[in-house]
């Protein structure tokens, strides 16, 4: 059951996509969601579809895995849908006592759940295919510049980091923790929700523990081999900008500007 | 001889079926423990004895076979299964990372409690079950944090004993303790199976530590049950456990080394006290000969 979480999920992989700077990679997500926060109609949603689904075509992630990820956001997207339908004025198809589905929500609701879903197509495609390692080395990167105001970017990359290795182990654990206070009589499948919600302490207090064990272990494992902070490290895979990472990136520009220009004209 | 306690029948389990991790960790296994024996399981990292251990208390669910308890299925019905896992106690490797609650005494009584049983009952069983674990009274009251590492492990198992199972499962109870330790929590095992004529499963990869303690060995090979017999049979087959990545006891080494010199020793020695045993009676014959 837990194991199916693909959050932060890496695929292995030695597509062009996977071969690309993270960093361009990063930039390049955020100009497709700007993209997407533009889009108006028709032309534009289906630029946006064109653009994602190239992308995907040529990283060889599977679709499969890219529906998988969907799964937790059903609802959101169920209820996002819902909410829209209702809260439009327009042409009235029809109504249910009070409520009134016009055409305009219907439309609108299918643009909202097109872009959600596209939106967390395109970050999932970055987890996929950047492992977490390069994908917080290129987040450190492009945060650099803030260093200067004194916001502690190296550290911040590194929590990242760590919590990202630690998703799988904690997983892990929650599991076995979950076998022996089941073996211990615990039961986390019935009863009210107050019952569940009391039944998850059993669970809790021991991951929390190990968490924190982990957590302390784990510093003094970094201490031990003279881990001091950013300053002055050095590394062992440095980021390589090139020329191929600079045309994706413009590519990605261009690509945000035209839509958002199309999409100011309402297309 | 009578019904086993505990039997699985073609029981085998595959994990991850139908993706590309797809991997047979039990293959038609049969094993059977009788009432009131000692069993211990012994197989390398991944040969199948967590999994099997699993299946005996209802955790898993079998892929093709069935597990019995008493010689009914566990899985006939939710509420039986619910039953099975009071009636078997499974304490898992490093037991002590369950611990929870504010005081020993409340963790203890957690099994009991989740059983339904009266107040005047679970006290009786955490008294007992902290007694057979050796843990004082004034361990009761205090919280499992602040407990030592052995002890720690002894309030762990005693929340399962105190569930009084009539069969009791440890994976490796005795992984990352000092000598001492883990021959304290052995000899408190030792005396929960003889007082409640309960059957103990041990799973184990000390082999001086199953001879001593077994009746019974079952060696697991990659899902299958490999040998099973007496620790005299099984140390018999001793090219093969070797083979296995296994090994037998130093001293049962030992002593068949010193039989291929022709020294007239027994085969069956497992443990420093034994071997003592038969050096001295082994001199003694000697003695007795005239030269």
């Amino acid at each position: 059951m837990l194991k199916d979480i693909t959050l932060g999920q890496f695929f292995p992989g030695n597509s062009p996509i996977h071969r690309l700077d993270p960093r361009a990679k990063l930039v390049a997500v955020i100009a497709y969601i700007v993209a997407l926060f533009t889009s108006q109609g028709f032309l534009t949603y289906g630029i946006c579809f064109v653009a994602l689904a190239i992308v995907v075509k040529v990283s060889t992630v599977r679709l499969k895995a890219l529906v998988k990820g969907m799964k937790p956001v059903v609802f959101i997207l169920v209820f996002t849908a819902v909410v829209n339908i209702f809260y439009a004025t327009g042409t009235p198809i029809f109504s249910i006592g009070f409520l009134t589905v016009t055409y305009e929500g219907l439309l609108r609701a299918f643009f909202m759940v097109i872009r959600i879903l596209m939106m967390i197509s395109c970050t999932f495609l970055l987890t996929y295919t950047t492992s977490p390692l390069a994908l917080t080395d290129g987040l450190e990167s492009l945060l650099g510049p803030l260093k200067k105001l004194h916001v502690p970017v190296h550290e911040l990359a590194m929590i990242m980091s760590i919590a990202l290795r630690f998703i799988p182990t904690l997983i892990e654990e929650t599991d076995k923790i979950m076998s022996a206070q089941r073996a211990r009589g615990a039961d986390f499948e019935t009863g009210s929700l107050v019952q569940r919600a009391k039944a998850l302490v059993p669970l809790l207090v021991p991951l929390f523990i190990s968490a924190l064990r982990r957590a302390d272990e784990l510093a003094t494992a970094m201490e031990c081999r003279c881990y001091h902070g950013g300053d002055g490290r050095t590394r062992m895979n440095e980021l390589h900008y090139r020329p191929a990472d600079t045309v994706f990136l413009i590519c990605a520009i261009l690509f945000a500007v035209a839509v958002a220009v199309l999409g100011a004209f309402g297309y | 001889m009578s019904v086993p306690i505990l039997e699985t029948v073609h029981l085998s389990h595959v994990y991850s079926e139908g993706t590309p991790f797809r991997h047979v960790a039990l293959d038609d296994v049969h094993f059977a423990v009788q009432p009131g024996e000692y069993v211990a399981v012994i197989g390398r990292t991944g040969s199948g004895k967590s999994t099997l251990i699993q299946h005996c208390n209802g955790l898993l669910k079998p892929t093709s076979g069935q597990v019995l308890f008493s010689g009914e299925d566990i899985w006939s019905s939710k509420e039986r299964t619910h039953q099975v896992r009071f009636q078997v106690g499974l304490v898992f490797q490093y037991p002590e990372y369950q611990l929870f609650e504010e005081t020993v005494y409340k963790d203890i009584a957690f099994g009991p409690g989740n059983m339904g049983l009266p107040e005047e009952e679970i006290r009786r069983r955490v008294l007992e079950a902290a007694h057979f674990t050796g843990l004082s009274d004034d361990v009761l009251e205090r919280s499992p944090f602040d407990l030592s590492g052995g002890q720690k492990r002894r309030a762990a198992i005693a929340g399962v004993i105190a569930m009084e199972p009539q069969v009791l499962i440890l994976d490796e109870p005795t992984a990352g303790l000092d000598p001492v330790g883990a021959k304290q929590i052995l000899d408190n095992i030792r005396a929960y199976h003889q007082e409640k004529k309960a059957a103990v499963i041990l799973v184990s990869h000390s082999m001086e530590e199953v001879a001593r303690e077994a009746q019974r060995l079952v060696v697991l090979r990659e899902g299958k049950i490999a040998l099973d017999g007496s620790p005299e049979e099984v140390f018999a087959h001793g090219d093969e456990l070797e083979s296995m990545g296994l090994g037998v006891p130093a001293m049962t080494a030992v002593f068949a080394r010193l039989r291929a010199m022709g020294i007239d020793v027994p085969a069956s020695v497992y443990t420093v006290e034994q071997a003592r045993d038969a050096v001295l009676a082994a001199l003694r014959r000697k003695e007795g000969r005239p030269c």
